[in-house]
């Protein structure tokens, strides 16, 4: 009788099923298909794979994927809107290039790794042990920075977050011997690389897997990011159906009330952060690792677009933001450029199609808001507030619900305006009572 | 699990107050909004703030639980000083609250609202709940069983895993006091609770909130606008106008006062409700 409380209700039951299962599979198959039998395709077949499935592609969906679902734990499951996401995916990433690289080559330190000879100077730990290094190095600076910030309200928090999107990745840049008093942090504009292969340790033992991953083990490389995505997603799920699941999503809901109902703001908003943060770097050095080294190259756009990510494929549901991050990703890598090529071949045109992603990034955007707002695989909650009215707003309305019917329409119309009306309300209301008083 | 207070509750202990605002002075530039109020809500019992609209009611009750830090006075629960702590740390040392338009999480079905409130009850961590530790398992199943009793207990048990939204607004304002009730509180605050209510519901409401304070033991401060109920529920009444108190006393005084007269009967008129 308790454990039939703790079944969710049997849609949602399927879907907390079917997903996983299709996600654990979908990757052996993939990494099977890439990995051996690619190669018994006829021609036709393996370039068509090549040319609109790369496995570069596919690897830094990945990639994305991790970001995304990092992303959905601040935006859409506590509701912060946070425009400097890439802050954390570029100190992942660097910190994943600083302990696996030759980089400080004034020491030398070894742990775990035997990737590498042990003569090699500079700092070589473990593909694995960064993961957790950088997880919690990315924690850290999520509280340091949350702290003072997640203490505003939604514009402010992110205008602010923005700032420290941008702050973060120019420090990096600038992170030189000519701007750090002689002392050479991040290689500056340079970079850092190559960075070390990836250990597989005990596995190595199977036939068919190297000791170490290197550049071109790109078929491996997507396992291993898939199994931090898998990670990701575990963890996210997790935490969501706990109590400070519940506490984010009250937090999304009305912070007022959270608030009053005992739920400590700014702790419950940190550790949001923070989880995201730490997802953001494990993907960071996954992402060195891809692409062999740190560069700084993160940006706003990168920011965007995986807020993009997460907004299109359906806020607050994992599976949503994976298919939306897949699907952007592909578009921004390969799609645009193939689709593109087939236009211009077909029409006889030259346009250049990748330049214009962020034109289309937008058109879709705006389609979306305008016909699906909720995302491509929302949230069962979310679907519910775009798709049916409320009933307490009908019944606001009262005895004059006949007469009244066109301002139902304009309620089931802007249920934002109505949530932020709200909100502002009562402490707008209070005051005014004091006002008059 | 029902609202087990940290020290029992005898009358020997009724002359700690379960709720005290001392002198409590509330200024918002230049406007005072509640000037010098003293006010208790003795163990157990069931008060009513009452006032014409604009008498600094509401203003008061957010200075009680937190939302407002007062310009000057005390707030005390228990014995305990809460002035300027946070409003979830009162919320968790046991004043809770209703609202006067509700406030519930609409997204979040009716049993996970209750849950919410338990939050600062319950200890779970982000390590015991990705790894579905024992007692985190344990903790939760005890919560969802916490709720469903609460749920019952305000007679919506049946509605447990629909969305808020989606109930009637009967039912959302029993969800805002099973919720509120999840805190354990000592006090329990009704910010017009039978607004948008008919006259039969409003009498419902009145054997519902003597159930509350015996069972849950509680003590109950209401701000309602209903005369009827709030003449039939409270054991005292306390009237505020323009942010001063005015009255204080039984029903029956506060009905023959005729400082009450003029200032709230008399002049506003607004006997029945804002709606």
């Amino acid at each position: 009788m308790n454990r039939a409380a703790l079944r969710p209700p049997p849609g949602r039951r399927l879907a907390s099923i079917g997903w996983p299962l299709g996600f654990a599979a979908a990757i052996p198959l993939l990494f099977f298909f890439y990995r051996y039998w690619l190669t018994d395709l006829n021609n036709s077949g393996q370039r068509f794979i090549n040319d609109w499935f790369p496995l570069t592609t596919l690897n830094l969906c990945m990639i994305w994927v991790i970001m995304a679902i990092g992303l959905n734990v601040v935006v859409g499951y506590a509701g912060l809107l946070d425009l400097g996401y890439v802050a954390f995916w570029a100190i992942g990433t660097y910190v994943g290039a600083w302990c696996m690289s030759t980089f400080f080559a004034q020491v030398k330190f070894h742990l775990g790794d035997p990737t590498i000879i042990n003569k090699a100077v500079g700092i070589h730990i473990s593909f694995w042990l960064v993961l957790v290094i950088a997880g919690a190095f990315c924690a850290l600076w999520g509280v340091i920075i949350g702290g003072p910030t997640l203490r505003l309200r939604s514009d402010y928090l992110a205008l602010v977050t923005l700032g420290f999107g941008e702050i973060i990745p120019q420090a990096f840049t600038n992170g030189d011997q000519d701007h750090l008093n002689g002392f050479n942090l991040t290689n500056g504009t340079k970079g850092i690389n190559p960075v070390d292969p990836i250990g597989t340790g005990l596995f190595s033992k199977l036939k068919g897997i190297n000791p170490a991953l290197g550049a071109f083990d790109l078929s491996y490389k997507f396992v291993v990011s898939a199994l931090i995505a898998a990670f990701c997603v575990f963890v996210s799920l997790r935490i969501r159906r706990g109590r400070l699941g519940r506490a984010w999503l009250a937090i999304r809901e009305d912070q007022l009330a959270a608030s009053m109902m005992g739920v400590p703001l700014v702790k419950a908003k940190l550790s949001a952060y923070a989880v995201g943060a730490v997802f953001g770097g494990m993907g960071g050095v996954a992402y060195a690792s891809l692409v062999g080294g740190a560069f700084p190259n993160f940006t706003f756009s990168n920011s965007i677009t995986i807020l993009l990510m997460v907004v299109l494929g359906g806020m607050g549901n994992v599976w949503g933001v994976i298919i939306g991050a897949l699907l952007i990703e592909w578009i921004n890598q390969t799609g645009l450029k193939q689709i593109g090529g087939t236009f211009n071949d077909h029409f006889g045109t030259h346009i250049d199609f990748p330049s214009y992603n962020f034109l289309i990034f937008g058109i879709i955007l705006v389609l979306m808001m305008l016909f699906r707002r909720e995302g491509m695989l929302p949230e069962s909650r979310t679907r519910q507030i775009l798709r049916e009215p409320a009933r307490t707003e009908l019944e606001a309305v009262g005895a004059d619900i006949e007469a009244a019917e066109s301002d139902i329409e304009i309620i089931e119309e802007s249920p934002d305006e109505l949530v932020a009306s709200e909100t502002s309300g009562t402490s707008g209301g209070s005051g005014t009572e004091g006002g008059t008083s | 699990m029902s609202a087990a207070p940290a020290e029992p509750r005898s009358d020997a202990l009724s002359d700690v107050d379960a709720l005290h605002a001392d002198n409590i002075v509330i200024a918002f530039g230049g406007l005072v909004a509640v000037n010098d109020v003293t006010f208790n809500v003795p163990e157990h019992s069931i008060v009513s703030l009452i006032g014409p609209n604009g008498a600094g009611k509401t203003t008061f009750f957010n200075v009680l639980t937190g939302l407002y830090r007062p310009t000057a006075g005390r707030v005390y629960l228990g014995d305990r000083d809460v002035t300027g702590r946070s409003p979830h740390k009162i919320a968790s040392l046991g004043l809770a609250r209703t609202f006067q338009n509700i406030r519930l999480f609409n997204l979040m079905t009716a049993e996970e609202n209750v849950m919410v409130g338990m939050h600062s009850h319950l200890r779970s961590g982000i390590g015991s709940t990705v790894f579905a530790m024992p007692w985190q398992r344990h903790e939760e199943r005890r919560a969802h069983d916490t709720s469903r009793d609460l749920l019952e207990f305000v007679g919506i048990g049946k509605v447990r895993n629909e969305y808020a939204r989606n109930l009637s607004y009967g039912d959302q304002r029993r969800l805002e006091v099973a919720r509120a009730l999840a805190l354990n509180p000592r006090v329990l605050l009704l910010d017009e609770p039978t607004a948008g209510m008919n006259p039969q519901e409003s009498g419902q409401f009145v054997d519902f909130v003597h159930r509350v304070r015996d069972e849950k033991r509680v003590s109950v401060l209401l701000i309602e606008h209903d005369m009827s109920v709030v003449m039939r529920v409270s054991e005292r009444i306390t009237v505020l106008d323009r942010g001063e108190r005015i009255a204080e006393g039984g029903p029956d005084e506060i009905r023959s006062n005729d400082r009450v007269v003029e200032a709230y009967l008399g002049k506003s008129g607004t006997r029945g409700g804002k709606r």
